[in-house]
């Protein structure tokens, strides 16, 4: 006679270190699997938008900060084009240059992030998260160095940004470019020969292309389903279209995939940070015509870009004002989380968060 | 620099679409975006899917005060064009409502629960349509203009 059992429902979050902020789930389970997965959002929600709508343009770029509390500069950047659009703000070469430095050091330390914390999820406790810490808190300090902040940065305006790097920014910056590959490859040969690692994530939590672009999935997650998408390429704002890159793929679509392409990424962010210092030229950092409170005229912009996490873009609706009429966050994290379900369900306990690191959200960005 | 816009569909080209999809659908038309009927939404949408726009980007809702409008902002990969398509929701603040698009594209589901947890704006024919950020028995909807 088969051993009678019953579904348990449980209840995970929002205080677990394992939802990477405060999300909760209500899952069911059938012994070890999960045969239902409710998510619960809304436990970080701060109205940022509606915030928004009560500062002026340039004061909005601190909310922008503690949206994706670990991608701040990526965020202002979203935001900037999209009022530089809005208002036909014509930026300053430098400015722009230091921008994409800026972007893509952040992306390094999202992903690094990310990497870290998926490890932790896998139950490897502390030594991998450690290792990309400390790289991390390099990119970290090179912030402070550039704009006196490490976290929430603020350092991008309309046009430009607020100050030029100091003269000691540079060297700093070169000596990480120089110690980081191989660090990099250090934390790849981690992952890729260790046969754990590739049991515990091969195969796991497979989406395909189609049911990804259907749920309007961007990001890693979507180049990890083989689907050549990168909006620094095929849509480059910046200088992007002045520099080249590759787009790291994979085919996979399962949490190794996922995993994988971020890995690799920070490589080809590695090489563009080289090649912006290659043609960044002196100049002002800040073209002198941006009034100090901006009025743009009234309609609306919309600027997407990629983000570590996706396509966040900025929906700007504007009255004439020195406030954003309306601003609105299409937020990576939040979207991506569209198949949570569907990913989670049928998984075992111990891969659940596992593939819910692998789709790397950050809360701030989810709630906003 | 390369132009954010310069992956925009233009007003016409849209307009120019939406007419072969939907005769009559089209109610104006700007630089970039295009007006839609809202009963006809639907049908618009789903023919621009077809047309290659195989993503939907974003839902927003905005509150002009005398009318709610439904911003959809499409994308599409295969073509690299992006496309926005705004729907007004009727005229006056009461029960503003639009057609659901979440069978079309899955990616709506969270977005539309968002506009009508914060907005207000109901999709009619949205299974889950329940608030998402705000707990339930919350009252009213915070991004409207006359919340605060």
């Amino acid at each position: 006679m088969p051993l009678k059992t019953e579904p348990i429902t449980i209840n995970v979050g929002p205080q677990h270190p394992s939802t990477h902020g405060v999300f909760r789930m209500r899952v069911t389970f059938d012994g070890e699997e999960v045969v239902d997965v409710e998510p619960i959002f809304g436990y970080l929600h701060r109205g940022s938008e509606k915030l928004a709508e009560s500062r002026t343009y340039t004061q909005v770029v601190t909310l922008t900060d503690r949206m994706d509390y670990v991608s701040s500069m990526t965020n202002n950047l979203s935001y900037i084009l999209s009022v530089e659009q809005l208002a036909g703000i014509e930026p300053a070469p430098r400015g722009v240059w230091l921008r994409m430095i800026a972007a893509e050091l952040q992306r390094i330390a999202s992903h690094l992030v990310a990497a870290g914390f998926f490890f932790q999820d896998l139950g490897a406790l502390g030594t991998p998260l450690i290792l990309t810490m400390r790289e991390r808190e390099q990119i970290l300090e090179l912030f402070e160095r550039l704009c006196g902040a490490r976290i929430t940065a603020s350092y991008m305006r309309p046009g430009g940004v607020f100050m030029d790097a100091p003269e000691d920014f540079w060297p700093a910056l070169n000596r990480f470019l120089d110690d980081m590959p191989a660090h990099v490859d250090q934390f790849e040969e981690l992952v890729s020969g260790n046969e754990i690692v590739q049991a515990r994530c091969d195969g796991v939590a497979v989406v395909d292309s189609q049911t990804l672009i259907d749920a309007s999935v961007t990001g890693p997650m979507l180049r990890a389903s083989g689907v050549d998408w990168d909006l620094r390429h095929r849509q480059p704002y910046e200088y992007y279209d002045r520099v080249t890159f590759n787009r790291p793929l994979a085919t996979a679509s399962d949490n190794y995939a996922r995993f994988i392409v971020r890995i690799h990424e920070i490589r080809e962010s590695l090489g563009i940070i080289r090649q912006c210092i290659e043609q960044i030229e002196p100049g002002p950092v800040r073209p002198e015509t941006v009034p100090a409170l901006i009025r743009p005229p009234v309609g609306d912009s919309y600027v997407g870009t990629e983000c570590p996490k996706g396509e966040l873009g900025f929906y700007l609706v504007s009255d004439g004002g020195v406030a954003p009429y309306r601003c609105k966050v299409r937020a990576p994290s939040f979207i991506n989380l569209t198949l949570l379900r569907e990913m989670l369900i049928g998984d075992k306990l111990a891969d659940m968060f596992v593939t819910f690191g692998s789709i790397d959200i950050n809360m701030g960005e989810v709630d906003r | 620099m390369a132009s954010s816009t310069a992956f925009q569909t233009s007003g016409e080209d849209l307009a120019a679409q939406i007419e072969a999809i939907a005769a009559n659908a089209v109610v104006a038309n700007g630089d970039i975006d295009v007006w839609v009927d809202s009963d006809r939404l639907v049908e618009v949408l789903s023919g621009l899917k077809k047309n290659g726009f195989e993503m939907l980007i974003g839902v927003t809702g905005v509150d002009y005060i005398g009318y709610f409008e439904v911003v959809y902002h499409l994308l599409s990969l295969s073509q690299n064009r992006r496309a926005v398509i705004k729907v007004k929701c009727g005229e006056g603040r009461v029960d503003p409502v639009v057609p659901s698009v979440v069978n079309i594209w899955r990616g709506a589901e969270l977005q539309e629960r968002e506009v009508y947890d914060l907005m207000g704006i109901r999709f009619d024919g949205h299974d889950g349509m329940k608030r998402i950020f705000l707990w339930e028995g919350f009252e009213g909807h915070p991004h409207r203009k006359d919340f605060l």
